[in-house]
């Protein structure tokens, strides 16, 4: 089914650098893993020296509040070196202060080493400071990866209309706009598209797309120009349906959204889940194909949420859909 | 305008709304002259159905007279007066050339909401939630009617608005629920819940032949509402019996053939699975109570057929699946595809063979719905069925 899939090269390489940032943040954070294993092994198997060494009072109590913290440090250590995630590197770092707070208490109190307690609560520090360093690493690394994962949605729809009738209607691309909620026109010059969407607050963003297959009543395949901010490509195929009752349309979709405002501009243009704002199109195409028209509801014809009554004169929270019909 | 608007649970208010216009080639705007509140309003009423929102107009059971047509509509004039089937749908897709409109695939703008929670959307309907498609409910002096050359049906002028509104859902639902349970001449029915889909799906089982026709609920008016008007042969007052005995002793041991569950969501029963249910689904840990549904199905004879036609939102728990599969149960449901059965209902309304108006016990203005409400939800005055008239 791939087979006729144009070539990624131009869109799925650049996430590369992101990857080895990443690569990174992770090995510290095991690195510090393995320092709190060692630590954490010291605390369970030798409770009592170690409070010595700390500058503690090597009571029952000391000791069995030192075996429990080993506990804690193993677990998050163990847990970090099985998957590097923020939240345990935080978790640690909530531990650190802890011990910082226990410490800082002994401090004050007779019968234990000033002197070393003093040094411990300093090494104590040092530590926090790096697990808390750690920790917004990897944060930063999980949300930037979030936003930079290329995206890709296959949907799929029956349409009652053969897969030549299909395949004409789509082929005109200035038909896309009918039932691609997002964009606002197509214009096709010298074998060129030029695709027009809404952007948030008012504005509108353009690209360049070329079509890369073309079978007649089989497929169709496009691809973003190279020096687009957002390099998108698509395909999709026209297969009849069993059973005579039409085709089934098939979307592939893949985009690679770049960094900073842009991507929050491209995000908005496929809505929060993109697989779901396909499928929404996709069945206003069904609408179209099938009756004419895209159905609305009282509800519909707004762009967020409306209670299901009838419009006030039209105002901007109109989709372009509901626009035509109340302007 | 003036038009019914929920505004939260248990609160409904006649507010002043801009009047419906056009929005497809295929619209009509009609002008209400009857409505009703449906015992599925209920369930939006009491907060059981997702994907409210406050100012939505209710109401998908009503008739009146066309007053604007958009221009694809050609069967339909301004002035004709016209039933309207509680389903939107649009006469080309797949499903509803294969007669099953409640499944229509196009009429819903927003499915992928409903084929999130189900897997996948039914139509849309009038006045009944967003995840249904946000459509403007007929409980108003105005409704904007979709797909008007495929759903309102012309109703003659000497039958009256309380003869023919209930074509529009719970005559053909109750209709519906008979049918599905393969009607023989000899068969044993029993229906769980005597509102007022319960009393028409026993007046249509007695149309269809069933020789001994069961009613099942608490209240005795509705139950004698059950035996005098529907036609129930026996009716089971179950907080006074236990419903599965009277059932074995009425059918000699053996169980109904069809067991009709006309209750939905929100059943009641004195036991304390009642109890249990309640709470969970106060935790939001089930949609739905179908404490009639498992009675139904364990009372129900072998091989015999289990049609649920009251409404279920979501999930049910102790769902009784061994009985099902070991007694070779069949269970048929489905919201009513009620463009099927209007014509040839409106048929046997029109020969004398039922008049379905026999339910109506309360007649309010539009103006009174929250009344209406309340009246039917706490079953007050012996209410079974309200209906709304323009003023």
């Amino acid at each position: 089914m791939n087979t006729n899939t144009p070539k990624t090269d131009t869109c799925m390489d650049r996430g590369l650098g992101r990857t080895a940032i990443r690569a990174n943040a992770e090995r510290r954070a095991k690195t510090l893993a393995l320092l709190g294993l060692g630590i954490g092994l010291a605390e369970v198997v030798a409770p009592g020296s170690l409070a010595r060494t700390i500058g503690v009072r090597n009571t029952r109590k000391a000791r069995s509040l030192l075996v429990a913290f080993g506990v804690r440090e193993l677990a998050t250590s163990v847990g970090l070196l099985a998957r590097p995630q923020a939240g345990l590197v935080w978790a640690r770092l909530a531990g650190d202060i802890l011990d910082f707070g226990l410490l800082a208490h002994r401090l004050s109190r007779p019968g234990n080493n000033k002197a070393r307690l003093a040094a411990t609560a300093c090494a104590v520090i040092g530590l926090a400071a790096l697990d808390a360093g750690s920790a917004a690493r990897l944060s930063r690394q999980r949300s930037l990866q979030k936003l930079a994962a290329p995206i890709h949605v296959v949907r799929s729809i029956t349409v009652g209309r053969s897969p030549a009738e299909v395949y004409a209607f789509w082929r005109d691309l200035a038909n896309l706009p009918r039932f691609m909620a997002h964009l606002e026109s197509v214009l096709v010059q010298n074998g060129m598209s030029t695709w027009r969407a809404k952007a948030p607050a008012g504005a509108s963003v353009e690209w360049q797309a070329e079509i890369v297959m073309d079978k007649p009543n089989e497929a169709i395949a496009w691809r973003s120009v190279e020096g687009t901010w957002v390099p998108n490509q698509g395909v999709v195929r026209f297969l009849p349906a069993p059973g005579g009752r039409g085709t089934q349309v098939l979307v592939e979709l893949k985009y690679d959204p770049p960094g900073g405002v842009l991507t929050q501009a491209f995000a908005k243009l496929f809505g929060e889940e993109p697989g779901q704002q396909i499928a929404s199109d996709l069945r206003r195409l069904k609408q179209v194909l099938e009756i004419g028209e895209v159905v609305h509801s009282d509800a519909s014809i707004h762009r967020t949420m409306h209670a299901a009554r009838p419009p006030e004169i039209s105002t901007g929270k109109m989709t372009a859909f509901g626009k035509a019909y109340t302007s | 305008m003036k038009a019914n608007c929920w505004l939260g649970k248990k609160r409904v208010e006649v507010q002043e709304v801009p009047d419906p216009r056009i929005l497809n080639s295929r619209d009509a705007i009609v002008r209400v002259t009857s409505t009703a509140i449906c015992g599925s309003d209920l369930h939006l009423f009491n907060g059981f159905v997702p994907t409210m929102e406050k100012g939505d107009i209710l109401g998908h059971e009503f008739m009146g007279e066309v007053m604007e047509v958009g221009k694809s509509v050609s069967n339909l004039k301004v002035g004709d007066r016209v039933v309207v089937p509680f389903p939107i749908a649009c006469g080309k897709c797949g499903a509803c050339q294969a007669g099953s409109t409640s499944l229509c695939e196009n009429s819903n703008p927003n499915a992928e909401i409903a084929a999130n929670l189900w897997g996948h959307s039914p139509c849309g309907i009038f006045g009944y939630s967003h995840m249904l498609g946000g459509y403007a409910g007929g409980q108003a002096e105005f409704v904007r009617v979709p797909f008007a050359d495929v759903g309102p049906l012309k109703v003659p002028e000497h039958l009256s608005d309380e003869q023919v509104l209930f074509l529009s859902d719970i005559f053909p639902t109750g209709y519906m629920g008979a049918e599905m349970c393969d009607i023989k001449p000899g068969s044993v029915i029993a229906v769980w819940g005597a509102g007022p889909v319960g009393q028409l799906a026993i007046a249509s089982a007695r149309m269809l032949g069933a020789e001994r026709i069961i009613a099942i609920d608490r209240y005795e008016y509705r139950l004698l509402m059950a035996k005098e008007k529907a036609g129930a042969t026996d009716v089971i007052n179950y907080e006074k019996m236990d419903v599965h005995e009277a059932l074995l002793e009425i059918t000699g041991g053996r169980g109904p053939d069809g067991c009709i569950d006309a209750v939905g969501s929100e059943a009641h029963s004195p036991g304390l699975m009642y109890a249990v249910d309640r709470a969970k689904q106060a935790m939001m840990l089930e949609n739905d109570r179908p404490l009639a549904l498992r009675e139904a199905i364990r009372a129900c004879r072998n091989g015999g057929v289990v049609s649920v036609i009251g409404v279920y939102g979501g999930f049910v728990d102790h769902f009784p699946m061994g009985a099902v599969v070991n007694r070779s149960l069949t269970i048929k449901a489905g919201q009513c595809h009620a463009h099927r059965y209007m014509r040839p209902l409106l048929e046997r309304i029109v020969s004398g063979q039922i008049d379905p108006s026999f339910v109506i016990t309360h007649r309010l203005p539009l103006s009174a719905s929250a009344e209406g409400y309340n009246l039917f939800n706490n079953r007050l005055d012996g209410c079974e069925k309200v209906v709304l008239a323009a003023a």
